[in-house]
């Protein structure tokens, strides 16, 4: 027994030794010439959804810049509650020679703020968030627009004027989403009442699919969502009602006769943009906050599910919220759902009041929080 | 919608939220009766999860699949087994590092795949219906008509897989307390050296029931991935391993009991979302959703309390997480 026992260790040692090596052997090489840019995202690149989105687009700007110009460092899967790894995960992309780094998740904020004070000479670009400094820029774009134009799409399509929607964790960034769904599905019919389906939770995809089955049981015939994975799809496939999606095209095969449309992130033109400035040396921080008109949001190509009327009432809208973007969106009278008028005729809720927006709409009732 | 659909409605809705719990408690019940604690649970069921949605997604085999994804876990908890049973590591600690083992794992395994869904014939097979009655006959009935509705609604609209965790849970406390070889293992997790004494082979009984016992968390994992979503993404158990941890002593490691403990900690799960039928009762506090997440751990720990007042309850398997050292008398 002891043999083998030392045995078991002595292979232990070993193969931690080559996987060490291994490891280390990871370490790109400095290649001449190429700008190296550091990414960190929360999930894999391939999840379908949030992390696919800027994965996309940082492919799409390498594409369109060249791959003799550029070359991307990844690291996936970094949980973004876990400071630790999120430090470790962007010490090494800065140790790499990066000199371009995007945290593509909200609660990278601090982390990135003390790295960003530590390595002066790297720019750090982060997603979702609100601070910057000289060598840090925060970037974001206004999907509301297109979560509107997708509450046109659902409000357009019930029959029962009921609509649900699996919503996340309870902060402003989804306040706006449930917001601006419903203010577009009341645009076209006001009768139409919205429920709400707090799941707290980013991830947790059995338990989506019964927030959004919960919601079909009590009445919805279309059910939206600002979840990442595609479990609210699910759900409205199999209960046969119409679902709509986020992040990015979700269409497939196994939601064929629910899925509708969806509100994606196109992140290509500003990663391009902000890589290429790098390479010309004209690279500045700022806060970035594109909408439709930049092309940032867009709303995914309409099925065959949603009658051509409807898809041109919606695509005919697509001007005038690139002209007017969210100001469009948020324009008064908008009351809360207490009844307290929060925007007035003529007004548009501005942004730092949307940024911290914390009140529903008319039209929402809570399901479940 | 009338108040009796929707009590059918939740409890259909309970019943698909505690299989996964319910075949992991089991399993989990099978390996501590034999003595040995597996904190390992959630790494467990990762590892079937992934690799029964791998193989599902590259064979497009359902049988494949289910032996996949028990062969994953079987392989996770056979590297448990080699360490605690023949190296003597301790139980708890082990545990604990199977969870990050086989969460790593299967995260790992499944990443190729992350984002896409099973092909259109797993789909048809995992969302069959193969007890859902046909009703129109008597649905013009009144009284029965409704009823029959009700109960076909809440029991009989399930896939095969709900109807075959629960003859799992039926056969494992069949075997455990109504068959030699279930004496053998309640006998070996009491007192090792006393059934070692009486000719039981204690090492290979714990070896088979820690693997059959974490096939059984894999299968759970797989019913999370391949049959439930049917699709995969990281993290996809999301905790329910932990669930299950807990749950075992709820259920005082009796598989019969487990289909009351899975069902409750089932519908605490969801019942946050069905509170909407009822506005007076959502807005309360006590009902929030983080609250209701509480609420599993809170029972286990009060369960717990009572049994440990009460000098003479039975306490759990007597060497649960000891070792057995056949020299150590």
């Amino acid at each position: 027994m002891m043999k083998l026992r030392k045995l078991v260790t002595l292979m232990l040692c070993l193969s931690m030794l080559v996987s060490a090596v291994a490891m280390a052997g990871c370490d790109d090489k400095e290649e001449d010439g190429k700008l190296k840019v550091g990414i960190i995202y929360i999930s894999p690149k391939t999840d379908g959804g949030w992390s696919e989105a800027h994965a996309k687009g940082f492919a799409q700007a390498v594409e369109n810049i060249g791959a003799d110009k550029v070359q991307l460092a990844e690291i996936e899967s970094i949980d973004d509650n876990d400071a630790q790894a999120t430090e470790t995960a962007l010490r090494q992309l800065a140790e790499q020679g990066c000199e371009l780094v995007f945290a593509t998740s909200y609660n990278y904020m601090n982390t990135v703020v003390k790295l960003a004070d530590e390595y002066k000479d790297i720019k750090f670009e982060h997603c979702s968030g609100y601070m910057s400094s000289e060598n840090l820029a925060n970037y974001f774009g206004q999907i509301e627009q297109a979560r509107y134009l997708s509450g046109i799409v659902a409000g357009r399509m019930t029959e029962s004027d009921k609509i649900g929607f699996v919503a996340a964790q309870k902060i402003p960034e989804v306040m706006r989403a449930v917001n601006s769904f419903t203010l577009g599905v009341r645009s076209v019919n006001p009768e139409a009442e919205v429920m709400v389906s707090w799941t707290n939770t980013w991830y947790d995809p059995q338990k989506e699919k019964e927030a959004a089955i919960a919601l079909i049981d009590s009445g919805c015939d279309v059910v939206g969502q600002h979840q990442d994975s595609t479990a609210t799809q699910e759900a409205a496939q199999e209960k046969g009602v119409y679902g709509i999606g986020y992040d990015n095209p979700m269409y497939s095969e196994a939601i064929k006769d629910a899925y509708l449309t969806a509100p994606i992130w196109l992140w290509g033109a500003y990663y391009e943009e902000r890589i290429q400035a790098v390479l010309d040396g004209n690279w500045e921080s700022g806060a970035y906050w594109g909408g439709m008109a930049e092309g940032v949001v867009a709303l995914d190509e309409m099925t065959d599910l949603v009658p051509q009327e409807v898809q041109d009432e919606v695509n005919g809208l697509v001007d005038t919220m690139k002209e007017q973007g969210n100001a469009y969106v948020f324009a008064g009278p908008i009351n809360d759902n207490t009844g307290e008028l929060r925007v007035a005729e003529g007004e548009s809720l501005d942004k730092d009041s949307q940024m911290s927006m914390d009140w529903y709409v008319e039209g929402i009732t809570v399901a479940a929080e | 919608m009338n108040a009796g659909m929707m009590i059918a409605l939740f409890l259909a809705s309970a019943i698909r939220m505690s299989i996964p719990l319910l075949l992991g408690t089991v399993g989990e019940s099978l390996t501590e009766r034999s003595g040995h604690l597996n904190l390992g649970v959630e790494g467990l069921m990762m590892m079937g999860a992934a690799t029964g949605y791998v193989v599902a997604y590259r064979t497009d085999s359902i049988i494949l699949a289910i032996l996949a994804g028990m062969a994953g876990a079987g392989l996770g908890s056979l590297i448990y087994a080699f360490l605690t049973i023949s190296m003597k590591t301790r139980q708890d600690v082990t545990g604990l590092a199977l969870t990050i083992f086989g969460t790593g794992f299967a995260n790992t395994m499944g990443k190729a795949l992350a984002g896409t869904t099973t092909s259109e014939k797993i789909r048809a097979f995992t969302k069959g219906q193969p007890f859902k009655p046909d009703l129109t006959a008597v649905s013009e009935v009144p009284v029965l008509g409704p009823a029959l509705e009700y109960i076909s609604a809440a029991l009989l609209q399930h896939n095969l897989f709900v109807y075959l965790s629960f003859a799992i849970a039926v056969f494992a406390y069949w075997y455990l307390f109504h068959t030699r070889p279930g004496l053998h293992v309640r006998s070996t997790g009491e007192n090792p050296a006393a059934a070692d004494a009486s000719g039981i082979r204690v090492t290979s009984l714990r070896y088979l029931h820690v693997i059959v016992g974490g096939m059984f968390c894999g299968l759970g994992g797989f019913y999370i991935s391949v049959v439930n979503v049917g699709t995969w993404l990281d993290d996809i158990i999301a905790g329910r391993g932990w669930i299950v941890v807990a749950l075992v002593i709820f259920i005082r490691w009796h598989p019969l009991k487990a289909i009351a403990g899975t069902l409750l900690f089932g519908a605490l799960e969801i019942v946050g979302f069905r509170m909407q039928q009822i506005p007076a009762l959502g807005s309360l506090p006590i009902f929030s959703q983080y609250a209701i997440d509480l609420y599993p751990y809170l029972m286990t720990i009060i369960v717990l309390v009572i049994t440990y007042a009460r000098k003479k309850a039975w306490q759990g398997p007597a060497s649960l997480g000891q070792p057995y050292f056949r020299e150590d008398r």
